[in-house]
């Protein structure tokens, strides 16, 4: 279900910018407008369309606009040209009145500089968006102190937030935000000015907190690694403009152009990928416990190896060899259920670095469990070592990607036209 | 002098300027009188309850409001003994006189400089308009727009504030558009962005914010209006500067003396009591972890 849908936001920044608009749309540039005009085209025809529940990234370097882009959702900035419609309403058409309500209901923001009010407590802080709306203070205190709590924050009430370290202060940005039970939570930046482990203790924290309260987080990131990690979906932007937007292995398997794929190439592919992205369906399994049948199929197929699947439950794996040393010992055949050898599974939500070993190890592909036990397909130490590496810049479209032969030229060309029709491999 | 070089704007502008001054005199000067008398009232009030106030009372009111502002012993005594001297010098009174007209010239200018310098923190063009006006309230002799005055006011208090307020105006006016500017743009977008009203950021944010720049600017204002008191007294108002102005008409250099040092102790007692308080008002600023 979509909640928020932005159509062709356009924005110029100068005197004049709605005279530059025709220029613009004539298809002038960021770099001629500004030379030519003194014009700075903030952004440049963006649509993006944010499902409710969903964790959206807008990923982009400074000066990509990326900034600006979060504050039209609540329009701290408005928008040279364009629609943004949150649950049906063009927030464009608000009146001043009518915007403060939105804001006050609707939507709260954390900030980069986490923007706490110095001269108050946190306890005042947490209650400040409450107190906007007119809410008595017992009440809003008490609320505020449920929300300091729920990060992680309870003693240090009736502290100045000069008091608190940086991450700290970004719990009481948070608490404040969440403490208005907006549906929309818009996040700028909101980790970046924090140390490499608070920053990841945040992240942790936020995809928690996602999972009780399923808001719709839009998420304003320069770092990708951070994007990748709580990103439902990622936006990337360069120079006001999309150059992609999709699922994280999306965006790092299918890069849309240089611009991404420059940046997909230092990413730590195998802490970001899961297994259900890179894993083959199995070509063949065994469905029954006979021993004998088995071997024969295997003979029959040339297969050096089976998996054994008892109603979609996953059993284990067996080899041709180790099938004919058990048959060729005197006495009756044990049951293949219970033959096969079931400790070399990985996970499906897994990510790549955690199944590596367990590939390396393995003489033939792994299997890949799903959480109830069913198995799902095999990870191999050929398709492990394709995702790793990353895509080059020379080859053409889709090539790098793909695997096995599984992804087609035509087939990896569509993905790259359409980047957003692309569902997980799952 | 005939000359073809420079023809002579002066005498229009005098004559037109004289005309207007006697025009209001002659159909407003009922309108400038309820004025007058208006400010005239609060001022009267003030003086009386302060010089009909027991000394002591008044030394006592001084170390209470020292300690409440600083929370310090040894300011708040070395204030009472400030505030001892002037009494000893012999200028008691006047002191009183000169306290209330400068409060109350304090309060006019704290009426119209804040709204003011909030105005011209949110618009440019009012800013840019503004600017040259309060230039030219700092800079052009006090006596120019005082004989229009004591035309409009008559001799006495009321121009004597009139004055002080013009001269000592522009720089609360200065530093609350720059005390308001200087917040954090983004702790004003954060309260924007949580739905708060104009109002509800000026009240909240910008105004508590901005308390410290907006506090020197009372400071200021204070310092000014007691620099005014000499000139002041030169249209009738009483006070320790008609005790400056009469030494100076009778050649007493020691008369002129004492009561400079009694303005200059004034000066001090408002500037330690104002500054204290303005610094307790950030005391959040202070307390790092």
């Amino acid at each position: 279900m979509v909640k928020i849908q932005v159509k062709n936001i356009t924005k110029i920044f100068g005197p004049r910018s709605a005279e530059m608009l025709s220029k613009v749309k004539a298809g002038m540039g960021k770099e001629e407008l500004l030379a030519e005009t003194g014009h700075t085209l903030g952004l440049d025809n963006v649509s993006l369309s944010i499902g409710k529940g969903e964790i959206f990234v807008i990923m982009g370097l400074s000066g990509s606009g990326k900034s600006t882009m979060i504050r039209h959702f609540n329009r701290l900035i408005d928008p040279t040209d364009g629609q943004i419609i949150v649950d049906g309403t063009d927030v464009m058409s608000l009146n001043r009145k009518e915007l403060e309500d939105f804001r006050r209901h609707k939507m709260s923001m954390v900030f980069q500089r986490f923007g706490l009010l110095p001269h108050r407590t946190v306890v005042q802080n947490v209650a400040y968006g409450l107190e906007v709306q007119g809410v008595k203070r017992d009440q809003r205190e008490t609320k505020a102190r449920e929300w300091i709590e729920a990060v992680g924050l309870a003693g240090f009430e009736d502290q100045y937030p000069s008091q608190l370290s940086g991450g700290m202060q970004q719990r009481v940005g948070l608490a404040r935000a969440l403490a208005t039970d907006a549906d929309v939570l818009l996040m700028d930046e909101a980790f970046s000015a924090l140390d490499p482990l608070i920053r990841s203790q945040m992240q942790d924290q936020l995809v928690e907190l996602q999972e009780k309260l399923h808001k719709t987080i839009v998420f304003i990131t320069h770092d990708l690694d951070e994007a990748l990690r709580i990103g439902d979906k990622i936006a990337i932007l360069k120079d006001g403009k999309l150059s992609q937007v999709g699922t994280p292995p999306e965006i790092l398997l299918q890069p849309a152009d240089d611009y991404v794929r420059a940046f997909v190439r230092d990413v730590n592919r195998a802490r970001v990928l899961t297994v259900d992205t890179v894993m083959q369906p199995p070509e063949w399994r065994i469905t029954h416990d006979n021993m004998e049948r088995a071997l024969a199929d295997m003979r029959r197929k040339g297969e050096e190896f089976g998996y054994v699947v008892e109603n979609k439950e996953f059993r284990g794996v067996v080899t041709q060899e180790a099938l004919e040393e058990e048959i060729a010992k005197p006495g009756d055949n044990p049951s293949l259920y219970e033959f096969a050898d079931d400790s070399g599974s990985v996970d499906l939500e897994s990510t790549i670095e955690e199944a590596l070993p367990a590939t390396l190890e393995s003489d033939y592909p792994v299997p890949v469990v799903d959480e109830s036990g069913h198995f799902k397909g095999v990870l191999s130490n050929e398709e492990v070592g394709s995702i790793l590496t990353p895509p080059e810049e020379e080859v053409a479209e889709g090539d790098a990607t793909e695997k096995d032969g599984s992804a087609s030229g035509a087939d990896a060309e569509e993905k790259k036209t359409s980047g957003e029709s692309v569902k997980r491999a799952s | 002098m005939d000359s073809v070089l420079f023809p002579d704007i002066g005498r229009p502008i005098r004559v037109a300027t004289n005309n207007f001054v006697d025009y209001l005199v002659i159909n407003y000067g009922d309108g400038f009188e309820a004025f007058s008398n208006f400010i005239l009232f609060f001022l009267v009030q003030l003086e009386r309850f302060l010089r009909s106030a027991d000394p002591v009372v008044v030394l006592l009111c001084v170390a209470l409001l020292t300690y409440a502002a600083s929370r310090r012993i040894g300011l708040t005594i070395g204030m009472v003994v400030a505030m001892w001297l002037v009494g000893a010098l012999g200028l008691w009174e006047q002191a009183m006189q000169t306290i209330a007209i400068m409060l109350v010239s304090v309060a006019l200018s704290v009426m119209i400089g804040i709204p003011a310098g909030v105005l011209a923190s949110r618009s440019e063009r009012f800013r840019a308009g503004l600017n040259p006006v309060l230039d030219l309230m700092q800079t052009i002799p006090s006596f120019v727009y005082l004989i229009p005055a004591a035309m409009l006011f008559g001799l006495g208090k009321v121009p004597a504030i009139l004055a002080t307020v013009i001269y000592a105006a522009p720089p609360l006016i200065r530093l609350t558009d720059l005390g308001i500017r200087m917040v954090d743009s983004e702790v004003v977008e954060a309260s924007r962005a949580f739905g708060a009203t104009r109002w509800q950021v000026l009240k909240g944010v910008q105004i508590p914010l901005a308390l410290p720049s907006i506090m020197q600017g009372v400071n200021q204002t204070m310092m000014m209006a007691l620099a005014m008191v000499v000139i002041a007294s030169m249209i009738g108002a009483r006070g320790v500067g008609e005790t400056v102005l009469l030494g100076l008409q009778r050649n007493d250099s020691g008369q002129g003396l004492v009561g400079g040092i009694a303005i200059v102790i004034l000066a001090i007692l408002f500037d330690r009591i104002t500054q204290s308080a303005g610094q307790r008002m950030q005391a959040y600023r202070k307390v790092n972890g």
